[in-house]
């Protein structure tokens, strides 16, 4: 149930003296605080937190529930995230005690089961992957792009060799030259031919002593396979460089082929796309890495090993590029991968890959006569239309997307990857029904339609959600960044005025 | 097998094909070279069924420990504490865990007033005027907060305690190995930061000092000084601060801190062997555009009605890609969620009572283990809910003794500093009684006893 | 088509250059490239003082969806700089060639603006890309 008034802040509903908590008196004897701190070390001004009752805060939040669209409300084609559907067993399992309330420093024997999943874990994804071993440490994607750039460097390196160059193509994810920026590498871009495929050309005259690494997605972020995968991985071994397998479009082959075996030495996947991890509003997310044995001295510390019929924490990696993150990775996130590649077996995961790249083909070819398809040939999982025959009638993408919100969809992708005009990427994902993709595509035709007899409509949109396009504009040249109360708000714009009358620059 | 997650039925196959002309859905794998295709089956185990996934996974979790029927007296930086009911209520809304990134704010206003208001919690909490919607975890935060303060400049180095969490360090130790900035790591005395140490070792060429408050020791530590030395030589001063203990400790916000991060595991998410957990990042208003990670902001739509955007993208890897100096791209969103409920339903109130609760429970403990004679207290500042006890014995044999009374005791801090071996770190939270606590005491009492 | 100020020069990142007098030149950037930017949400200058080299980066312009670099057209050394441009960076939008002024510079090698291009040659220029 939505409502198109303002939804109250939290802040706004409080009133002292009520409470969502319930805790116990305390059973040890009291001692007066400033006895254990000094007075100046005492906290003068609590934190103006919310005060509200159990009822509020649940009408709170529901609230806001009533004002989200998750992949349970509808469909949610958004290519490159694989927003598929969260099983919900997964959700039971990690909420079981010996899963939810264990700590990361008890002892090893006493966490048995854990490891356990830990280490089945790392097994079955270098499986699917093709790889020779895995670490589940790093919390998402971009990180783990980032641990493996690490893993590539320290290769070089203990080979005595300065590499300091990353090649990636002009499709590439905006993380992958940000991760190798913040890995202290330089990023060299070369393009896309028309077939949207890595230039071969180009990439043999830009490979040379100083490649530490091709990045690359297969498929790409055109959802389109590299047919000459294994010529580009000769180029790149030739030069000496290594191949990093960005592992976002792993929905597509999974059983059909492995990474591993196109040439690729360093793999990172995203455990919130392909295999189920919530998306959760933006986060938590997983991002395991896998590599070929050259590399294994350099994963990250700890790996989970075996000994006989023990699992342990194996520290001792002398090579390794070190700790990325605390602890063990994001076992919460983990663990519900390892509860959907079970759910599946090989069968089921084979598949996925099938369907979703079924799924894609048939909506391409649905849309194709209605709006531009900048590559026509087969697709695997996710596909891009361009919006530039609309963009012609004055309508863009942008606005495409924004109606489609009035047909009680999410968008696609838009705007990216940035070699496609007014791009579009769909993905539809193979826990989609046919009629639910039918349905999306009638509402496609339904706007490709009204941009030729309505424009002004599709260019308005949205009409129907609870709030209309919002001023982004604003928002970034004067950031409200948190909530304040009235009066406090204006003697913080007080202070602000007396301080630019002084001349204040930053 | 009944695949339920597959809705595609071989009619459904049929029609599909039929409409692309194919026979079979092997012609859309035919740009896949014959040479690279994965032959077989992958050997993973057979595909389990939903009550067969009930038992075997019962099972795996029935092989560990758990605070559901051990005391826990282990922190380190994880906490058990307690977790109010209806935060699981909430984060198992599907609008809220199934829903992607808020891109497409118009759908998402859920999601983003809920981190608008987190966010706000946060600078409650810290004292500090901008925060983000949340970052992988603490040890992450600090080092993004080292690659802001140094900027990417050259021969910058930035100085950590090395009474900061030992994985913080580890993981700053390769952020700027990566960068190319020195760490320089300064000693403890007494089991709180160095003062004199830090004055002698601060440079022009320190971009930021960086403590932990409470330390690793669980001491709390004397923001007062050590914000005197990071500033007199203008380097930003950095805190990673246990948010729970800001509700009776003066936060870093008061003592001018440029930067403030930490974990807010504490409050309403649960162990998860450590993850995944939810840091937090917190600035002053001058490092506004600086800050890694995404934010909201609020803002207006075309009918003045209020409303909440992602903000200040210009930061963020998607645009900026290898000018980016953060590559941080996905937040915690459903953690700090999380977070925010239990923050709500503890509120003003009940972060102060939590907090006091904290100290009271652990003051109880330190005074009973003080009339132990096998074992010692060995630093003497004010501590919050952690603090070190030296043992008869290894702290494993201890631990592995504390077990057999469904007690998992502390942290064995020989792990990290040597001259701390036969060390442990106790934590004492709200959820410990004073039964628990008693037995914790006994038990410790009667280690090298027996024999 | 945009607007271009006859008897300035600019670079081919398009920037403008005024010659002030033989040693200051005033900089700003484009009608054209305000426009491709679109709302102008952030501005970074340089500082009063800074050294800025051409062609090297000086600063950076931001919008709700990019951000560019702001690449110098001289060597020098910054004396002014528009303060204005701090809080209200949309001043660039609706004014670039006059209030959208970014800075001032003292010129430490003259025979870099032979390097530019004449009003005309930019026009040309910005049509082509």
């Amino acid at each position: 149930m939505q409502t198109n008034k303002e939804k109250e802040l939290i802040f706004e509903m409080s009133k002292p003296g009520r409470v969502a908590y319930s805790l116990p008196e305390s059973d040890v004897p009291e001692v007066e605080l400033d006895a254990v701190f000094p007075a100046q070390y005492l906290r003068k001004q609590p934190a103006e937190l919310p005060e509200v009752s159990e009822l509020d805060l649940m009408r709170h939040y529901t609230g806001l529930s009533n004002r989200n669209h998750g992949i349970d409300s509808g469909f949610y084609p958004l290519g490159s995230c694989t927003m598929k559907y969260n099983p919900k067993i997964n959700e039971d399992v990690v909420r079981y005690p010996g899963f939810a309330k264990i700590h990361p420093y008890q002892a090893e024997e006493t966490m048995q089961g854990a490891l356990r999943v830990l280490y089945d874990l790392q097994a079955e994804l270098s499986e699917i992957t093709g790889m020779d071993a895995v670490s589940l440490q790093p919390a998402a994607g971009a990180q783990g792009e980032w641990a493996a750039l690490m893993m590539i460097r320290a290769y070089h390196e203990s080979r005595g060799e300065k590499r300091t160059k990353v090649i990636v193509p002009d499709t590439a994810h905006g993380t992958n030259p940000a991760s190798a920026a913040v890995a202290g590498l330089e990023t060299v871009t070369i393009s896309s031919d028309e077939q949207g495929n890595v230039n071969l050309e180009e990439l043999r005259k830009v490979v040379g002593a100083d490649t530490a690494a091709l990045m690359l997605t297969n498929p790409s972020t055109l959802g389109l396979f590299e047919e000459s995968i294994q010529e580009i991985a000769e180029i790149v071994h030739e030069a000496g460089g290594l191949l990093y397998y960005d592992g976002a479009n792993a929905n597509a082959i999974m059983g059909i082929a492995r990474p591993g075996d196109m040439g690729f030495d360093v793999v990172h996947l995203n455990l919130h796309k392909t295999f189920t991890g919530p998306h959760g509003g933006g986060g938590p997310g997983a991002g395991p890495i896998g590599c070929k044995k050259e590399l294994v001295p350099f994963l990250p510390r700890p790996q989970v090993v075996k000994e006989g019929d023990t699992y342990r924490l194996d520290y001792d990696i002398p090579q390794s590029i070190g700790r990325v993150k605390a602890f063990y990775g994001n076992f919460g996130i983990l663990l519900r991968s390892f509860v959907y590649i079970r759910a599946n077996g090989p069968e089921g995961l084979l598949r996925v890959s099938q369907e979703a790249v079924l799924n894609a083909n048939y909506m391409m070819r649905k849309l194709a006569p209605y709006y531009d398809l900048p590559y026509d040939r087969i697709c695997k999982h996710e596909f891009v239309l361009s919006g530039r025959k609309q963009k012609k009638l004055g309508v863009r993408t942008l606005d495409i997307a924004k109606r489609l919100l009035d047909f009680g969809y999410h968008p696609p992708t838009i705007y990216f990857p940035l070699i496609v005009d007014e791009c579009m990427m769909i993905e539809p994902t193979e826990t989609e029904s046919k009629e639910t993709l039918d349905q999306f595509i009638d509402a496609m035709i339904a706007i490709a339609k009204e941009v030729e007899e309505n424009p002004t409509i599709v260019q308005e949109a949205p009409h129907t959600t609870i709030v209309s396009r919002l001023d982004e504009v604003t928002a970034a040249r004067k950031p409200v960044l948190r909530y304040r109360k009235p009066a406090e708000e204006n003697a913080v714009r007080k202070a602000e005025g007396s301080q630019a009358n002084e001349g204040a620059l930053v | 097998m009944n695949y339920r997650y597959l809705p595609m039925t071989t009619e459904d196959k049929q029609e599909m094909l039929s409409f692309l002309g194919l026979s079979s859905e092997e012609e859309l794998f035919a740009d896949i070279p014959e040479a690279i295709r994965f032959q077989g089956s992958l050997q993973i185990p057979t595909a389990l069924s939903e009550p067969e996934t009930v038992r075997h996974f019962t099972k795996l979790a029935r092989q560990n420990v758990d605070s559901s029927e051990y005391a826990y007296f282990l922190g380190a930086g994880i906490y058990d504490h307690y977790i109010p009911s209806t935060v699981n209520h909430v984060i198992s809304r599907s609008e809220f865990y199934t829903a992607y990134t808020p891109y497409q704010p118009e759908i998402s206003q859920g999601e983003l007033q809920a981190i608008f208001e987190f966010q706000t919690m946060i600078c409650e909490l810290t004292g500090m005027e901008v925060a983000n919607s949340s970052m992988y975890d603490g040890p992450t935060a600090l080092a993004e907060a080292a690659n802001l303060a140094v900027g990417g400049v050259a021969g910058k180095n930035v100085i950590v305690s090395k009474a900061v969490h030992p994985e913080a360090r580890e993981i700053l130790g390769v952020n700027a190995k990566a960068q190319g900035y020195e760490v320089i790591e300064i000693g403890c005395k007494g089991g709180v930061t160095d003062l004199e140490a830090l004055e002698q070792a601060v440079n022009e060429q320190t971009a930021a000092v960086m403590v932990q408050y409470p330390n690793f020791f669980g001491a709390v530590e004397d923001l007062a000084s050590l914000e005197k030395i990071a500033h007199q030589h203008k380097s930003l001063f950095v805190v990673s601060a246990n948010p729970l203990a800001l509700g009776v400790l003066q936060p870093p916000g008061a003592y001018n801190a440029d930067i403030v991060v930490g974990e807010a595991q504490p409050f309403g998410i649960p162990m998860q062997l450590g993850g995944p957990s939810c840091g937090y990042f917190a600035v002053k208003e001058k490092l506004m555009r600086k800050i890694p990670g995404r934010i909201v902001g609020q803002t207006v739509d075309q009918e003045g009605r209020r409303g909440f955007v992602l903000t200040l993208q210009a930061r963020e890897q998607h645009i900026r890609r290898e000018k980016a100096t953060s590559n941080i791209c996905s937040n915690q969103a459903l953690n700090a969620l999380a977070a925010s409920v239990a923050m709500t339903a503890l509120g003003k109130r009940g972060v102060q009572e939590m907090a006091r609760l904290n100290v009271q429970k652990t003051q109880y403990a330190l005074r009973e283990l003080a009339k132990l004679d096998n074992c010692q207290l060995v630093y003497h500042s004010p501590v919050f809910n952690e603090f070190v006890l030296k043992v008869p014995k290894s702290v494993g044999e201890v631990n592995r003794e504390l077990l057999r009374k469904k007690i998992v005791g502390g942290y064995d801090l020989g792990r990290d500093y040597p001259e701390l071996a036969n060390h442990m770190l106790l934590a004492v939270t709200e959820a410990r009684t004073k039964e628990e606590i008693d037995a914790l005491v006994q038990g410790l009492g009667e280690i090298g006893r027996a024999n | 088509m945009s607007k271009v100020v006859k008897g300035w020069l600019y670079s081919r990142e398009h920037e403008w250059v005024e010659v002030l007098s033989e040693t200051r030149v005033r900089v700003g950037i484009t009608d054209f490239a305000q426009n491709q930017l679109g709302d102008l949400v952030f501005v970074e200058l340089p500082q009063v003082g800074a050294e800025v080299v051409a062609n090297q980066s000086m600063g950076s312009v931001e919008s709700v969806k990019a951000v560019s670099d702001l690449f110098s057209p001289v060597s020098g050394k910054v004396v002014e700089v528009n303060s204005e441009l701090e809080d209200s960076p949309e001043v660039i939008n609706s004014d670039a060639y006059s209030g959208g002024w970014m800075i001032v510079v003292e010129i430490s090698n003259p025979d870099e603006l032979s390097e530019l291009l004449s009003a005309e040659q930019y026009a040309d220029f910005a049509l082509e890309g």
